[in-house]
């Protein structure tokens, strides 16, 4: 089973521990300028977004690599950058519609979210439950309950 | 580890910036932030020297846990003479700033001199620049990091910087980061303001290391869980720190219309709940709650103003929400000067943040101003039309809007309430310690309390020591200064490792000890954090020996200390501050007049 990362930007308080825990699973170190997901905030932080790779089926980014240095994680379902052979060039940069791949000028390569091999760092960090790491054919689930509990208007026993 | 080990000297005078070493020594010896930028300050100035002068020193400093995944670790301090009291001010700072400066690669940012004309700092990292403030100077604080952030190209920078307030030297001016976070007292802001330099603008890429990265996620990960099931957070993160305002209504601590009564007809109106409840036409006040950086609590508070309230009907740019209504925020433009109008309030703490001024000392001298206005002292024709009584919200937003401006009658507000009360001729109605006005509890329901603010090294504050729950057992002055000196200690720990104090809802010593123990080298036991702790209060304590203060300026007002509590759990009481002081000296190892004596600083080393 493959699962996604899912994003409740409702529940988000910006707190940045998923900047840092992403940050030091790839770095080694706390450093937000290096993560692979990021918080958006919106007017003095009436809405705090959680944003990153939603790793696509059919991945721009793959498709534009000119030398295959984006491979897909056949277990995770993460497109991954294979650090050894990615040349740097950015045009998967400029092919992904949603801006989550992004230069690395310290290393000269690209980086993105891998998922962390299947145990997002991200999501175990998050404090509120805005990130977590659910069934990718059923991301849905937990709104559809929310609205499935709504119809449930009977008298109680 | 934990440390960045360097820090960033700008002198202002000669425009120069260069980075040099941290002092390891002073570090294993003040731990971070408060505890290290007070030996720097102490080394570096004469505490005689005037707080608005160039020979004044401003220091921007962050822990070593600053920065880390430990549970609230985006705090600094901004550590300087404070032109409020004359005393050493350390006034510390949640939001995004701190961590900023901190990946940037810098323990401390130290500000000397003056610049000859306004400036602002550029930080990239290693890239350090002084430019001019030309078309900076003069805007709001809000205004200011929308231009710096547009003017560089660079949505990634964080800002601390003064407004109006501070540019014209309110005395109580903040230095304001990420729109709505300040190091909000004692008038930090005025001595930026004096040196010429409007912000801060800083990104940092360097990243923040440990000691033990396995150990420090494991000790991370563990206070994390104690805190998220702690009650205690629970209710901060949930009603925020305003739910305190119901507890001091019905304990009697809750100071109304300038200390003169402790109980207030209003709360309801605003106190957490109000924020929560639709009003008559559907406006909730509460918008969501927010966290600063690292933080697991979210205590934080956005809210907006109803379109229809009269402090905004005419204006849409204050439509937008922002930074709502704290404990603090809701007794200095609440109850202390009797004001129940929700929006009213919310609206004061707006104009805080958008001109860069202390609440607290806005509120109580306004509070202070109001009495003097209905006793006859001041006169209309001197408050610009505006009736200064007592619960008139007209009042309130006017004069918070005038006094960040720096215009008509908010100039005098800008002096504090101790100055103000001179001027007119009541020194008695000032309500504080040092200069600087109280928060809000009252000496006569909360003794420890009263101790505490007495002997703050920063003129009167609540938040440098923690003795609330003695307080609330025993309403007498028994057996309160051990406590009071201890958690003082304990506090000051805190403020030097880089997390805020409200983790205390949760954590105990070693909490503390397990993440600073494993982010930094040395041996950390909880006795030498507590060690540590003691040290910072005493060299801030020989700070302000230096400059002048001595054991007859660890006093209260007149009114706590002669005249009883008029309603409330403390109904008759007055502070019991004249028996608690010399067994607070004793157990600080102080001399009668106050002074650390000779043994004492040798033990802690100073």
């Amino acid at each position: 089973m493959q699962k996604s990362l899912l994003i409740d930007p409702d529940k988000c308080t910006s707190c940045l521990q998923c900047e840092m825990a992403c940050s030091f699973e790839h770095e080694g170190a706390f450093n937000p300028a290096k993560s692979r997901i990021k918080i958006f905030e919106f007017e003095h932080g009436r809405r705090a977004i959680p944003y990153t790779c939603t790793q696509c089926a059919e991945a721009w980014c793959l498709h534009a690599c000119p030398v295959e240095a984006l491979v897909r994680n056949q277990a995770t379902g993460a497109v991954e950058v294979k650090e050894d052979v990615c040349v740097g060039c950015k045009v998967c940069t400029i092919a992904c519609p949603f801006g989550t791949i992004n230069y690395n000028q310290s290393t000269g390569k690209v980086a993105k979210c891998d998922l962390c091999g299947g145990d997002p760092q991200c999501a175990a960090a998050c404090p509120t439950g805005a990130i977590t790491y659910v069934d990718s054919d059923w991301t849905g689930y937990e709104r559809m309950k929310q609205w499935a509990v709504k119809t449930d208007n009977r008298p109680q026993a | 580890m934990g440390w960045q080990r360097k820090i960033l000297v700008v002198d202002l005078t000669k425009g120069e910036a260069k980075a040099e070493p941290l002092n390891m020594d002073w570090a294993f010896q003040y731990l971070g932030e408060r505890g290290l930028a007070t030996k720097y300050l102490s080394e570096m100035m004469d505490p005689k020297a005037d707080p608005m002068g160039p020979d004044n020193v401003l220091i921007f400093a962050t822990g070593p846990l600053t920065g880390t995944m430990a549970s609230t670790s985006g705090r600094y301090a901004v550590v300087t003479k404070g032109p409020l009291t004359g005393a050493i001010a350390c006034s510390n700072s949640g939001g995004k700033f701190g961590a900023e400066l901190k990946f940037a690669g810098y323990d401390l940012l130290i500000v000397k001199g003056k610049a000859k004309k306004p400036v602002y700092l550029h930080i990239i990292d290693d890239q350090v620049e002084i430019l001019p403030a030309d078309g900076i100077w003069g805007q709001t604080v809000w205004k200011t990091e929308e231009l710096l952030k547009s003017k560089h190209q660079n949505p990634l920078l964080k800002v601390a910087s003064i407004g109006e307030a501070g540019e014209k030297g309110v005395l109580y001016a903040c230095v304001v980061n990420d729109l709505h976070r300040a190091a909000g007292r004692s008038g930090v802001g005025a001595v930026m303001g004096s040196k010429n330099l409007k912000a801060v603008a800083v990104h940092g890429s360097k990243g923040v290391r440990v000691k033990d990265p396995k150990r420090f996620m494991g000790a991370v990960k563990a206070a994390k869980e104690v805190l998220a099931n702690s009650t205690g957070r629970k209710e901060l993160t949930e009603y925020g720190t305003n739910a305190m305002i119901d507890v001091m209504q019905q304990f009697g601590g809750l100071p109304t219309n300038n200390f003169q009564k402790v109980q207030f007809d209003g709360t309801e109106k605003i106190n957490a709940k109000a924020m929560m409840t639709p009003n008559a036409h559907g406006h909730r006040n509460l918008v969501t709650n927010k966290a600063c950086f690292g933080c697991t609590i979210a205590c934080g508070r956005i809210a907006h103003i109803d379109k229809e309230h009269f402090t905004v009907v005419n204006r849409k740019e204050y439509w937008l929400a922002s930074g709502g209504l704290e404990y603090e925020t809701a007794y200095a433009f609440g109850p202390v000067v009797g004001v129940a109008d929700i929006d009213a309030l919310t609206f004061a703490g707006y104009m805080m943040n958008e001109h860069g001024m202390d609440p607290i000392s806005f509120g109580a001298t306004l509070a202070a101003a109001m009495e003097l206005y209905e006793m006859g002292a001041i006169k209309k024709d001197e408050t610009d039309g505006i009736e200064l009584r007592f619960g008139n919200a007209e009042a309130l937003t006017v004069m918070a809007e005038k006094t960040g401006k720096g215009e008509g009658f908010g100039k005098i507000l800008g002096l504090g309430s101790k100055r103000l009360c001179e001027k007119y001729g009541h020194p008695e109605l000032f309500m504080g310690v040092k200069g600087q006005e109280f928060a809000g509890y009252d000496s006569r329901a909360l003794q420890g309390m009263g101790l505490g603010y007495a002997t703050s090294n920063r003129g009167a504050c609540h938040l440098k020591h923690d003795v609330f729950a003695e307080d609330m057992e025993d309403q007498t002055g028994k057996g309160k200064a051990v406590p009071v000196k201890k958690s003082q200690d304990k506090v000051a720990m805190i403020d030097s490792t880089g997390l805020c104090l409200f983790v205390t809802a949760g954590w105990g010593l070693e909490d503390f000890q397990t993440q600073v123990d494993a982010a930094c080298e040395g041996e950390w036991s909880v006795e030498r954090l507590l060690e540590t702790g003691e040290r910072v209060w005493n060299a801030e304590r020989i700070f302000n020996n230096n400059a002048g203060f001595t054991a007859k300026d660890d006093s209260l007002p007149e009114r706590l200390l002669k005249v009883p509590a008029p309603s409330g759990t403390a109904k008759g009481k007055v502070s019991e501050l004249g028996k608690m002081l010399p067994e607070y000296y004793e157990a600080r190892g102080w001399s009668k007049d106050g002074r650390p004596t000779n043994e004492t600083i040798t033990r802690l080393g100073l």
